[in-house]
């Protein structure tokens, strides 16, 4: 393993990771939710779930790129590449967004839900689904280079 | 009303973290993965910081008896769900670059990748809820 220092944004990381941080505080203190992203989602897709909270949230994150637009390439930490259209690529991101959708709500929660809020709250639970999603996620991502030859978006 | 605005202030500053922390970039996050490769450790200490600020929002939940912050925090036991689950769902994160959170934002922004994984990410949760008996 070679750590890629010219890659690693330190000061980004903490910043933007603080801000998670506040943001899940924020709604655990004033709503008594969670903010899990995949609990969110998955609740909104069905009429019962569609409470007022869970449409502010998504609201304010899809607003999000907007409030930060005139300084987006500013703070972000490196260029965001696009991709080429290929048949390839967009098969590859759809069977991945349908697994991270299927996996996560039979999970019940991600990255955020079980990887942020679970762990800070030291939930076995999370701490379990946080091994599994990364451990896999490692897998996938070294298959990857191993059969491709390199890993590209 | 307070709540509402709460909740919508709560999604923008994560969104915003997401975008400052780089995460909505999937290339990024598949360098985190990357372990065989040019290993990138940012994802790990975005992960660090998140966890140790929202442990304070944990903490000072915890000391008010106000019933919003009644969480149920009850603990089911690790199950094959859990566990299968979150396989699945690494597969699809290592292979897309993307989990849910990063995917609304940068789908917000209009990058064609995430509008891709987002189509994606709702069938398998629509598919999986119908499997759900919650």
């Amino acid at each position: 393993m070679d750590i890629a220092w010219s890659l690693f944004t330190p000061w980004h990381s903490l910043v933007g990771g603080a801000l998670i941080g506040i943001a899940a505080s924020l709604l655990l203190l004033g709503n008594g939710q969670i903010a899990g992203i995949s609990g969110i989602l998955g609740n909104l897709l069905k009429p019962e779930g569609r409470v007022p909270w869970r449409l502010a949230f998504l609201a304010g994150m899809v607003l999000s790129p907007l409030l930060l637009w005139p300084v987006m390439m500013q703070v972000a930490p490196a260029a965001v590449e696009t991709p080429e259209i290929t048949l390839g690529t967009v098969a590859r991101l759809l069977i991945g967004g349908c697994l991270v959708g299927l996996g996560t709500r039979f999970a019940n929660g991600c990255t955020s839900g079980h990887g942020v809020c679970g762990l800070a709250r030291f939930s076995p639970r999370s701490l379990a689904a946080v091994l599994s999603f990364m451990g896999a996620g490692f897998v996938t991502v070294a298959l990857w280079r191993l059969l491709n030859g390199g890993v590209s978006l | 009303m307070k709540s509402i605005v709460n909740a919508l202030i709560s999604g923008l500053l994560f969104g915003a973290g997401l975008i400052i922390s780089g995460m909505v970039n999937p290339a990024k996050v598949i360098g985190f993965l990357d372990l065989t490769g040019q290993w990138d450790p940012s994802l790990g200490l975005v992960m660090a910081s998140a966890i140790s600020l929202s442990w304070v929002g944990v903490k000072l939940a915890a000391t008010r008896s106000d019933p919003a912050c009644a969480v149920d925090q009850t603990s089911r036991p690790i199950d094959k769900p859990l566990i299968w689950g979150s396989i699945v769902f690494g597969v699809g994160w290592g292979l897309s670059g993307f989990c849910p959170g990063p995917a609304v934002v940068a789908a917000s922004d209009l990058y064609w990748p995430a509008l891709v994984v987002m189509v994606g990410l709702l069938v398998g949760l629509a598919v999986a809820g119908r499997f759900q008996t919650e």
